[in-house]
C-alpha cells in the first residue's frame, strides 16, 4: 500500500510547513492518495501547512476546492498549489492560494526587482478581479479591468490599473519605495506602499489618480500623463 | 421536452433564494410551463414550505440518487398548478449526501420530463453551493441592495466565471425606492456598476412577500402584487421575452435609466 502510494506523491519538509510533489497520474487516483497517505498518518499531518505540486495538471476552481475542504476538514490546511499549468496557476490565485512556496531572501528580492523593472515587464491581467481573488507577483502588475471590493494585489513593483481600485493594493512589497499604484476611479480600501499603510477619504469626484511615497508618506495626486 | 437547467444562488444566506425559485417556478407554471424544483439545501430544506408542501412529503433528492425510490416517486405535485413539481430535499442529512456528478445525472433524467429545471442553492460557496451549479444550464445570482450582500455576490460570480458557467444573470431583490432616493441603500445602478453582468429582475420590497411565504402561496399567484408582477417578469424574460423594467416608482429616474442599462 505505502510503495504503491510513493508512486504518486513525495513529501517534503519546508521551514513553513510540507511540500507534496504529485506524480503524473489522473487526478482523482493522486487525490485518493494524498487523502489516504494523510488518514494513514494523521498525528503527523494533523495542523500541517500544504503546499502542493502538482507538475502539469490542468486544474479547475471545483477540484481544488474539493481538494481544500477535504484536507480542511482532516485538519490540513492547503496553502500553495504549484503548477506548470497557467490554468491551475490562474485557479490557484482565483482562490486565494500561493503559488509560490520560496520566498527569496531580501537581497535577492531586490536583485530581481531590479531586473524585472530593467526589462519593463509586467504581469498582464485582462479581467476584472472579484472579490476573494488575489493576485501575487514579484515585478510590477497591470490591470486591464476593475478591481473590485475584497480583491487584492500584492506587487514588489508598480500597480497600474486601467479601472475602478476598489480593492485592496500592497505595491513595492518587497521594500520598495520607488514605486506608483495608478487607476483611472482611484477609490482603494486600503493601498499600501512599500511599509506605508494608507485609507483614503471618501470623494466624490472620480477623476484618474497616481499615488507613490514622497518624503515617507504616501502622496496622492492626479495622474495625468 | 428538453427542459432548461436554472440554479438561483447568492453566497449569501437570507436574500430571497428559496422565495425566488418558488415564485418563478409558479410564474412559469401558470404560463403552462411544466416545471420541476428541486430543493439543494440538504439539511436546512425550507423550499417545501414556503410552497406549501412539506405535509406531502414521502421521499427526497437523497432518496432519488441512493436508490430507494424512482424518480416520480419524489416529484410533489403542487397544489394548484399541476404542471408544477418540488423535489424536496433530505432533512436529516448533510450536504456531503449529493456529490456534483449526482446532481448532473438527475439533471439529464429531468430534461425530458418538463420545460424547466430549477434549483434552490444553499448559501456558501462549499460543497452544497457546487452541488447545486453542477447541472445548471443558467445560474442566476440574487442579491439585495446591501453591500455584504453584494461584496458576496460577486465572489460567486467569480467562481462561476472561473468554473466556465458562463456569465449568470442578477436578480435584485428587496428594493425600496424611498431609501434610495434617500441616498440610505444602494441603488440598482450602484450595485449593477459593481457586479457588471446582465440583469434579469428588480423585485422591489414588499411586506405581502413575507406574508405568503409564511402562508406557503408563492406572491407570483397575486396578481396584484409588484413584487408578483416582478417575478412573472423575470420567468417571461427566461423564456426569451422582451418585458420592460417594472416602473416601481414612476416618478424616479433611475428605474428608466435601469431599463437602458437592462437593455431590454
Amino acid at each position: 500500500m505505502n510503495d504503491n502510494q510513493s508512486e504518486f506523491l513525495e513529501i517534503k519538509g519546508l521551514r513553513d510547513g510540507l511540500l507534496v510533489s504529485l506524480a503524473d497520474a489522473p487526478w482523482d487516483e493522486l487525490q485518493a492518495a494524498l487523502i489516504r497517505q494523510i488518514e494513514g498518518r494523521q498525528s503527523f499531518f494533523q495542523g500541517a501547512r500544504l503546499a502542493l505540486n502538482v507538475g502539469n495538471q490542468a486544474l479547475k476552481v471545483a477540484d481544488l476546492v474539493e481538494l481544500r475542504d477535504q484536507l480542511s476538514e482532516r485538519g490540513v490546511s492547503l496553502w500553495a498549489v504549484i503548477s506548470d499549468s497557467s490554468m491551475t496557476e490562474s485557479t490557484s490565485q482565483l482562490l486565494g492560494l500561493a503559488t509560490r512556496i520560496s520566498k527569496p531572501k531580501p537581497d535577492e528580492a531586490r536583485q530581481f526587482a531590479v531586473s524585472v523593472f530593467e526589462d519593463q515587464t509586467a504581469l498582464w491581467v485582462n479581467r476584472t478581479l472579484r472579490s476573494g481573488v488575489r493576485i501575487e507577483y514579484s515585478g510590477h502588475i497591470v490591470v486591464y479591468g476593475d478591481v473590485n471590493p475584497g480583491a487584492e494585489i500584492a506587487a514588489s513593483g508598480s500597480v497600474l490599473i486601467w479601472g475602478r481600485l476598489r480593492g485592496v493594493v500592497h505595491a513595492g512589497k518587497d521594500g520598495d519605495s520607488s514605486v506608483f499604484v495608478c487607476a483611472l476611479d482611484f477609490s482603494p480600501t486600503q493601498l499600501r506602499i512599500e511599509n506605508e499603510i494608507a485609507v483614503l477619504p471618501q470623494e466624490e469626484n472620480v477623476c484618474p489618480k497616481k499615488a507613490q511615497i514622497s518624503d515617507g508618506k504616501i502622496v496622492l495626486e492626479p495622474w495625468v500623463s | 421536452m428538453t427542459a432548461k437547467i436554472i440554479t438561483i444562488t447568492s453566497g449569501k444566506g437570507g436574500v430571497g433564494k428559496t422565495t425566488a425559485v418558488a415564485n418563478i417556478a409558479v410564474a412559469l407554471a401558470a404560463e403552462g410551463q411544466k416545471v420541476v424544483c428541486i430543493d439543494a439545501d440538504i439539511g436546512l430544506r425550507n423550499l417545501d414550505v414556503v410552497m406549501g408542501l412539506e405535509n406531502r412529503i414521502v421521499y427526497d433528492v437523497v432518496d432519488i440518487v441512493e436508490g430507494r425510490c424512482r424518480l416520480r416517486q419524489a416529484m410533489i405535485r403542487d397544489k394548484k398548478y399541476t404542471e408544477l413539481f418540488l423535489i424536496p430535499a433530505a432533512q436529516t442529512r448533510d450536504k456531503n449526501a449529493l456529490s456534483p456528478s449526482d446532481m448532473i445525472r438527475l439533471g439529464d433524467e429531468l430534461r425530458s420530463e418538463c420545460d424547466w429545471v430549477i434549483i434552490d442553492s444553499p448559501a456558501g460557496i462549499e460543497r452544497g453551493f457546487r452541488n447545486a451549479i453542477a447541472a445548471a444550464d443558467q445560474v442566476l445570482v440574487i442579491t439585495n441592495p446591501e453591500v455584504s450582500a453584494v461584496r458576496d455576490a460577486d465572489r460567486v460570480i467569480g467562481l462561476l466565471e472561473a468554473e466556465e458557467k458562463g456569465s449568470p444573470a442578477l436578480i435584485l431583490n428587496r428594493i425600496n425606492p424611498t431609501l434610495v432616493k434617500r441616498n440610505d441603500m444602494l441603488s440598482p445602478e450602484d450595485v449593477l456598476d459593481l457586479l457588471a453582468i446582465e440583469l434579469i429582475g428588480v423585485v422591489p420590497e414588499d411586506e405581502k412577500v413575507v406574508i405568503a411565504t409564511n402562508r406557503g402561496t408563492p406572491i407570483a399567484a397575486d396578481g396584484k402584487s409588484q413584487a408578483g408582477q416582478a417575478f412573472r417578469n423575470i420567468a417571461l424574460r427566461l423564456k426569451g421575452e422582451q418585458v420592460p423594467f417594472l416602473e416601481i416608482d414612476d416618478q424616479s429616474g433611475f428605474w428608466g435609466r435601469l431599463s437602458k442599462l437592462g437593455g431590454r
